[in-house]
């Protein structure tokens, strides 16, 4: 039995920086190791400073979800000093972060994730017409047409004849992992062109609100987008028809081109149905909350765990149960490697005991491996992302949620086991986008009902002035993002940051192995009855790592650069 | 942009014949031209001369490394306002290594990177988005193994120009911030033999990159550099003296709390901490995401993210800058700069100086002088014979 070692190093199409390790035998994965090759130190670079500004610190953690650590960070500081913001910032802020899943789910699948499942190379054998007839048997959409497809074939065409194809030089084309006819693989290479200028319409929702994208701005205690119908620099009829008639576009668009194109995509590739299973442990924070944010029954994706895939019982979820360890993290703990410290009393001291570069294959050195901690919940690693939101939705009796999973697996034929895989990350990812692509209406009426009936505000400043604070205070921020259950925590003393950590979705599926050996769910993964036919050309790592969707630059944090442990931990 | 537009072009083909292949009209073209030719600040007479500039050059190779980042500066450029005419004219590059669009990954990517290099070496433009950490032997960003230091001044070694693209690139950013752990630096501490253009912000505006690519290719050498290397054409103007809301400032109009009666009438932001009057960034006159809004027009001050070390010298961003004098006092609002800074760490003290009064002087006077050329001119394009236009 021969066994080979397979480097992928960069992982592309993400966000950040990635490394894959693995053996290969007889056309199988039988181990692999996941290394976050980047290490930032953003939240040392907290201490002490102005709890106000930490939403702008930690935005820049990452770019791509460029609003959801700025949302986090603020509800984190807002949960410290008791702050409730007014109903108007809620529903703008379920506005922008709606509007992020949306175009980055649509991106995700198009930019970063279609080239694994899509030959470019063959949409050149392909039948326009054949091409616009199936793409008017799933779709109104109305650019499916021949002519348009035959436009887009002849691009394509002269692009590969002129030998330089730029981004797409070296790709896996011809691989026989792939197995679209050419006339399917027309229509998706379309829709990656139509959907790079969609997504730079409908992100304009941020600006509107924000002032730009990437990284708009927010603010402690609501939005800084004052409303006043009678103002020019305001948010007044014509900003709202602007956002009204993008949340048209952006919900047609998912309707009509992502949403079909997942499922017809997906109907070839049922195989990946049965692979890339993963830890089958699933957490879920919750997220589009209706009134307060502390009202977790007010959640349109209901908050959850689901352990070793029994979708018959949803467990409670409990920050206080959440813990980082180091063993294979290149850091040092004051109470040594074998501790968990919960958050609130996180210590991060970056400590690199691995090779000296250039790395060949870290794995020779059986040591520590990755800047990427290991986050587990009672000691267990978990799954969060799409698919544990839609599974514990699902479980959970989420009625939209049911019934949009049960068409996807009708139309593919497959029973709910099915979602336990690779394509059933995917395919969740695609069933959230159209969920939330529907509440966008809602929210936006809800807006406008509240400003018609008189409510214009959208901040509260009863505590702004650090003179209103405790003079010690503490408070837990979640947001479960595009990739999963985020959390910042944050300790606040005497009107400054003292402490403060993210557990990061990317940190949560990127984490390494604990010292119980248990793997993080990218390793569990990708060892989960997983092909890998020509070592050389690995596109089935990169089908499964790209349908984690990993933000590596998101996963990779420290904090405490005092060193200093708060050990009195009261437990919320 | 910097997409692949799927109609390739090809080598030694002309823009000009490449646009006609496409279908797209000469009055297409041109009206880019005009808007690009705004956008870098030449009169509108130069126009034309754009326009026959752009039509001959040829496509070169454009290699962009991703250091220590955030990927948010990417996605600026993604967001780029031009319609697919700015596709096409910025996609006049052949993007031969980027990571977060290319199909290829681990040493299928690596060996691109290599060809491209080897391939242009001389002649390909490089684009960086990221820092560069030093500490700990620099073993804080490794791609394929090799440090970002490494990386960089290989890349660096066989480019024809260097583009720093954000903040990151252009000095460290958020992770250059006090006391800065992994001792991240910007692509200038690094590449010191040749020009490094920075393309500053938090992230940039995209058409800000994309600009300035257009620059390069059309007038043969990159735009004219502040002191801090940024392109004049965009960091030229301060904020403060292009806002719309300055003239509340001169009134004395404020918003003293955020949401109050003066927010809801869109009054001036820097009682509540805007950074405006310390800042030169072309984001009110650009604005952002197909010019939809800015961040003040959102009713947001403005926290200086285009200026070295912003995270320290311009926080607590509410905070109000000290010594504006209110009501109309231009010159002690000129002056600002100087004070600027004042109570961050001592560090800052020389890039207050640099940014302050100085920088207004510098710039006001470099209006009036013949503008003295920064670059050695890059091979392809002929530049045309009056490249300034001023």
């Amino acid at each position: 039995m021969a066994t080979t070692k397979v480097v992928v190093d960069p992982i592309t199409r993400i966000e950040g920086h990635l490394r894959i390790e693995a053996l290969a035998e007889n056309g199988r994965i039988a181990n692999a190791w996941a290394t976050s090759t980047q290490f930032r130190g953003i939240e040392i670079v907290m201490q002490g400073r102005d709890p106000r500004d930490a939403w702008a610190f930690t935005q820049r953690i990452c770019g791509v979800c460029t609003v959801v650590h700025a949302v986090a960070s603020c509800r984190a500081v807002e949960d410290a000093l008791d702050i409730r913001i007014p109903a108007n910032a809620n529903i703008i802020r379920n506005l922008m972060v709606g509007m992020q899943f949306v175009q980055d789910h649509v991106m995700h699948f198009y930019h970063l994730h279609a080239l694994d499942w899509v030959d470019v190379v063959s949409s050149l054998s392909a039948d326009p017409t054949r091409s616009a007839q199936i793409a008017a048997s799933i779709s109104p959409w109305p650019n499916n047409s021949a002519t348009h497809f035959r436009e887009v074939q002849n691009r394509v065409k002269t692009f590969v004849q002129s030998g330089q194809l730029g981004i797409f030089t070296n790709g896996y084309w011809g691989h026989p992992a792939y197995k679209l006819p050419p006339e399917v693989n027309l229509i998706a290479v379309a829709h990656y062109l139509e959907a790079l200028d969609w997504q730079r319409d409908v992100i304009r929702l941020h600006t509107v609100f924000g002032g730009k994208n990437p990284h708009p701005n927010f603010l402690v205690g609501g939005m800084a987008s004052a409303i006043n119908l009678d103002e020019t620099a305001t948010i007044n009829a014509e900003r709202l028809t602007d956002i009204h008639d993008m949340i048209r576009r952006a919900q047609r668009f998912v309707e009509q081109v992502y949403w079909p194109d997942l499922v017809a995509i997906a109907g070839y590739y049922k195989d990946w149905a049965a692979i890339g299973a993963g830890t089958g442990n699933y957490l879920a924070c919750g997220e589009f909350p209706s009134a307060d944010i502390r009202d977790i029954e007010s959640l349109y994706f209901p908050r959850g765990i689901i352990l070793n895939r029994e979708l018959g019982r949803v467990h409670s979820y409990d920050q206080r149960a959440v813990a980082e360890f180091i063993h294979s993290s290149w850091y040092e703990y004051s109470q040594g490697d074998a501790a968990g410290l919960h958050p609130y009393d996180g210590e991060t001291k970056p400590s690199y005991t691995g090779p000296p570069t250039p790395w060949t294959y870290l794995q020779d050195e059986k040591q520590k491996y990755t800047w990427m901690k290991a986050p587990r919940y009672e000691g267990k690693p978990m799954e969060v992302g799409p698919l544990a939101r839609m599974l514990v939705a699902y479980a959970s009796g989420h009625e939209e949620a049911r019934a949009l999973i049960g068409e996807a697996l009708g139309r593919l034929g497959v029973g709910a086991p099915a979602l336990f895989s690779t394509l059933g990350r995917t395919a969740a990812r695609g069933i959230e986008t159209v969920l939330i692509a529907r509440q966008l209406p809602r929210w936006y009426d809800d807006l406008v009902a509240r400003i018609k009936g008189g409510d214009v505000r959208t901040f509260d400043g009863a505590k702004w002035e650090p003179s209103s604070w405790p003079a010690e205070a503490r408070g837990y921020g979640y947001l479960d993002a595009p990739r999963g259950a985020l959390g910042h925590w944050v300790r606040i003393a005497d009107g400054a940051i003292r402490n403060y950590q993210c557990v990061v979705p990317s940190t949560w599926n990127c984490s390494p192995r604990d010292a119980q050996g248990q793997m993080g769910p990218y390793e569990a993964a990708l060892t989960s009855n997983h092909p890998l036919v020509d070592p050389e050309r690995p596109i089935e790592i990169l089908r499964t790592i790209h349908s984690f969707d990993p933000c590596m630059a998101c996963g990779v944090h420290v904090l405490d650069a005092t060193g200093k442990v708060i050990t009195e931990v009261k437990v919320q | 942009m910097l997409m692949p537009t799927s109609v390739p072009w090809a080598d030694e083909e002309s823009l000009g014949s490449f646009l006609e292949r496409r279908r797209v009209s000469r009055r297409e073209f041109l009206g880019f031209c005009a808007e690009i030719t705004a956008i870098l600040g030449l009169a509108s007479t130069m126009a034309p001369q754009v326009a026959e500039a752009l039509q001959a050059i040829k496509r070169p190779s454009v290699i962009w490394l991703q250091l220590q980042e955030c990927t948010g500066c990417v996605e600026s450029v993604v967001r780029t306002a031009e319609p697919t005419i700015g596709d096409l004219v910025l996609d006049v590059v052949s993007l031969d290594y980027q990571h977060t669009l290319m199909a290829a990954a681990g040493h299928q990517a690596e060996k691109a990177l290599q060809d491209s290099m080897a391939a242009n070496r001389g002649k390909y433009l490089l684009v960086v988005t990221g820092s560069v950490p030093l500490k700990a032997n620099g073993v804080y960003t490794t791609i394929g193994g090799r440090t970002a230091k490494v990386i960089l001044e290989e890349a660096a070694a066989g480019a024809a120009a260097v583009i720093a693209v954000g903040a990151c690139a252009h000095w460290g950013s958020v992770q250059a911030a006090r006391p800065n752990p992994t001792g991240a630096v910007g692509v200038s501490d690094i590449v010191k033999d040749k020009p490094v253009v920075n393309i500053a912000g938090c992230p940039p505006i995209g058409d800000v990159v994309t600009a300035t690519i257009v620059h390069y290719l059309t007038f043969g050498r990159v735009p004219e550099l502040d002191h801090d290397g940024r392109p004049m054409f965009a960091y030229g103007a301060r904020i403060h003296d292009q806002c719309p809301r300055r003239a509340n400032f001169d009134a004395g109009q404020f918003v003293e709390e955020f949401d109050d009666a003066a927010a809801r009438k869109g009054w001036c932001l820097y009682h509540v901490g805007c950074k405006g009057p310390a800042t030169f960034s072309p984001c009110p006159i650009f604005m952002w995401n197909t010019r939809t809004s800015w961040p003040i027009g959102a009713g947001h001050p403005c926290i200086g993210c285009t200026e070295r070390n912003f995270w320290d010298s311009m926080s607590p961003f509410y905070t109000r800058m000290p010594n504006v004098a209110g009501v109309g006092v231009e010159r002690t609002a000129d002056l600002i700069g100087a004070a600027l800074a004042v109570g961050a760490t001592a560090g800052v003290v020389a890039h207050a100086a640099a940014t302050g009064v100085h920088q207004i002087r510098a710039r006001r006077a470099a209006r009036e002088l013949p503008v003295v050329s920064n670059a050695p001119p890059p091979p392809p394009p002929p530049p045309p014979s009056n490249p300034e236009g001023r």
